[in-house]
């Protein structure tokens, strides 16, 4: 397949592919891009409209929004991949075992599963943030902790179904370990759909934190975070309203791009199961 | 019909069983001494009155005693008492529950109508500048942050446009309701207008649509009777499901509009370290969802007489 080919085809995976590396690119070299320090804090320049010293304007305590935004996609982007890397290893890992075993640890694992799956994500991390108080560190262990349920069943079926696979019997016929098995025979066969359940995740968990620090259970106040960084802005709403515009056009644009990323692998690596036209 | 409604409702009992052990383990080991904090302000820091509250709340005794006390409790409806307020926890939530059900309901209602109606009308104009505008604007719905919309609308509606309240109650008139009920149903909406174009278009070839074309129906009633009836049914189920979900997100659309209901009364009670309030905020919205759940999958059974439960 030839690149032009590729990219006709697949261009939900071009266009998220481009935006959320964008987005990386940002997060890796903000104090290169960001105009100002993100320490910067001048309360002469409260509330300055956008223009060209701030070219989004400044907040309430005359900090640059652009340069918070800038910053503020490290938080985010951190938050998604580190929380849903807890999620997915704990899917993968109780879905192997559950599917792999069957009986009771089955019973046991998916009985757990559907506990936590019949109440709603963002009340279960609320109530785990309530316990844990504000702060980045906190609202990773929140998030990972509460969105693993998907990844465990969707593992969970791949694995009954490759368990009964010829090559397994093979594999256990030539004395392989359980672990062995699992991490060399069933794993890379069930990576794809674990892959798009990932992305699609992340950009799930990056607007759940931003959701939680709205509410202002999340990051602590002062902090770059994007939807702390909403918190306040009603407050200013008539005066300044730039304050509440961009930083959510920040989270829109990522979670979009993301998710049109996620739907594209998905029809990439699953042509048959086809994504919702 | 019967057995899989009654095996059903014994499967429900250990999953609510469950969720109250969750909830109630999660809340009770809250760090922060809730006596301690409470009775400042009545009382100062006298360990007396703090003795006095700890045994009042039953704080004292060992967490396998409490638990089975919240679920004796829980089953007679009683909640327990406010740390903060000095209420029972039941009155408190009575109060407030209205607001967030109307809420929630209005939120519903207009993500299926918006939503279906959007779903059905692109699937049959497939590929039609209609089709193509609402599925962007569903791919846009289901990315949009929700109190960031709440905050915009009430900018561009409220603020410069100035026709709607920005925010608050009222009187609990249209008014007031048409933005947050919007906020709150968007991404359900956009949601349901794919789901129910892809089961449309799912539907749209089957044979017993072309045998009623050839039959020589009027193409309305195809399209109402043949194709809208039977691509309904699994979007009764996601809109059911997403019911309970709602219910979740009115947390966020009730702090960004002011309203007083459970979700803001939840957000509130942790500000206040009052954990009896929170956790029955969390227990009703949970249960809730569970409830409902639990219905949809009874009404799967009835809309689809395919569907045989043995």
């Amino acid at each position: 397949m030839t690149m032009w080919k590729f990219i006709r085809k697949n261009n939900a995976i071009v266009i998220g592919g481009t935006v959320v590396s964008l987005i990386v690119i940002v997060a890796i070299f903000a104090p290169f891009i960001a105009p100002y320090s993100v320490k910067m804090s001048d309360l002469k320049y409260a509330l300055t409209p956008p223009g060209a010293q701030f070219l989004l304007g400044a907040d309430q305590y005359g900090r640059d929004i652009l340069s918070r935004l800038i910053y503020g996609s490290r938080l985010s982007l951190m938050v998604g991949l580190f929380a849903q890397m807890i999620n997915t290893l704990i899917g993968v890992t109780l879905g192997l075992f559950s599917g792999y075993y069957g009986g009771k640890i089955d019973d046991t694992i998916m009985g757990l599963t559907n506990i936590v799956l019949s109440m709603p994500i963002l009340i279960l991390s609320l109530a785990i943030m309530a316990i844990l108080g504000p702060g980045i560190i906190n609202l990773l262990i929140a998030l990972g902790a509460v969105g693993w349920t998907y990844t465990c069943r969707v593992t969970r079926a791949e694995t009954l179904s490759i368990r009964e696979k010829d090559y397994i019997d093979a594999a256990r016929a030539l004395g392989c370990s359980t672990f062995r098995i699992l991490r060399k025979h069933v794993l890379p066969n069930i990576l794809g759909p674990i892959l798009v359940i990932a992305t699609l995740g992340v950009a799930d968990i990056i607007l759940m934190a931003a959701t939680l620090s709205f509410l202002g259970v999340g990051a602590q106040p002062g902090t770059p975070e994007w939807g702390a960084m909403l918190s306040r802005g009603r407050d200013y709403l008539y005066y300044a309203p730039w304050i509440s515009i961009f930083p959510g056009v920040a989270l829109f644009i990522t979670i979009l791009g993301l998710n049109t990323l996620g739907d594209g692998l998905r029809d990439f690596l699953d042509p048959y199961r086809k994504t919702l036209k | 019909m019967i057995t899989f409604l009654v095996r059903r409702l014994i499967q429900f009992i250990p999953t609510l069983l469950g969720v109250t052990l969750i909830i109630f383990i999660l809340l009770n080991v809250m760090p922060g001494d809730a006596a301690l904090l409470s009775g400042n302000p009545r009382g100062g820091t006298d360990p007396k009155v703090i003795e006095a509250l700890r045994e009042k709340w039953g704080l004292n005794d060992p967490l396998p005693i409490r638990y089975v006390r919240f679920l004796g409790n829980l089953v007679k409806g009683d909640l327990g008492i406010s740390f903060r307020l000095d209420r029972k926890v039941s009155e408190v939530i009575n109060e407030r529950l209205f607001v967030t059900l109307r809420l929630a309901t209005c939120g519903m209602l207009f993500a299926v109508i918006g939503g279906v109606g959007l779903g059905f009308f692109s699937a049959i104009h497939q590929g039609s500048a209609f089709d193509i505008i609402a599925m962007i604007g569903a791919v846009t719905g289901m990315s949009i942050p929700n109190f960031w919309l709440g905050l915009m609308l009430m900018y561009l509606v409220g603020v410069l446009l100035g026709i709607l309240p920005t925010s608050g109650y009222g009187g609990g008139d249209l008014a007031h309701l048409i933005l947050p009920a919007f906020t709150l149903g968007v991404r359900y909406m956009a949601l349901l207008a794919r789901m129910s174009r892809s089961a449309v278009l799912d539907v749209v070839h089957e044979d017993y649509v072309n045998t009623a074309r050839s039959k020589g129906l009027a193409e309305r009633v195809v399209q109402f009777r043949h194709i809208f009836r039977n691509a309904l049914i699994p979007v009764i189920t996601i809109a059911g499901l997403q019911f309970g979900g709602m219910l979740a997100s009115t947390v966020v659309v009730e702090t960004v509009f002011s309203w007083c209901g459970i979700g803001s009364l939840l957000v509130e009670s942790i500000f206040r370290r009052d954990v009896p309030v929170l956790q029955g905020c969390i227990l009703i919205i949970v249960v809730a969802f569970l409830v409902i759940n639990l219905l949809v999958d009874l009404a799967y059974g009835y809309l689809d007489p395919r569907i045989q439960y043995d």
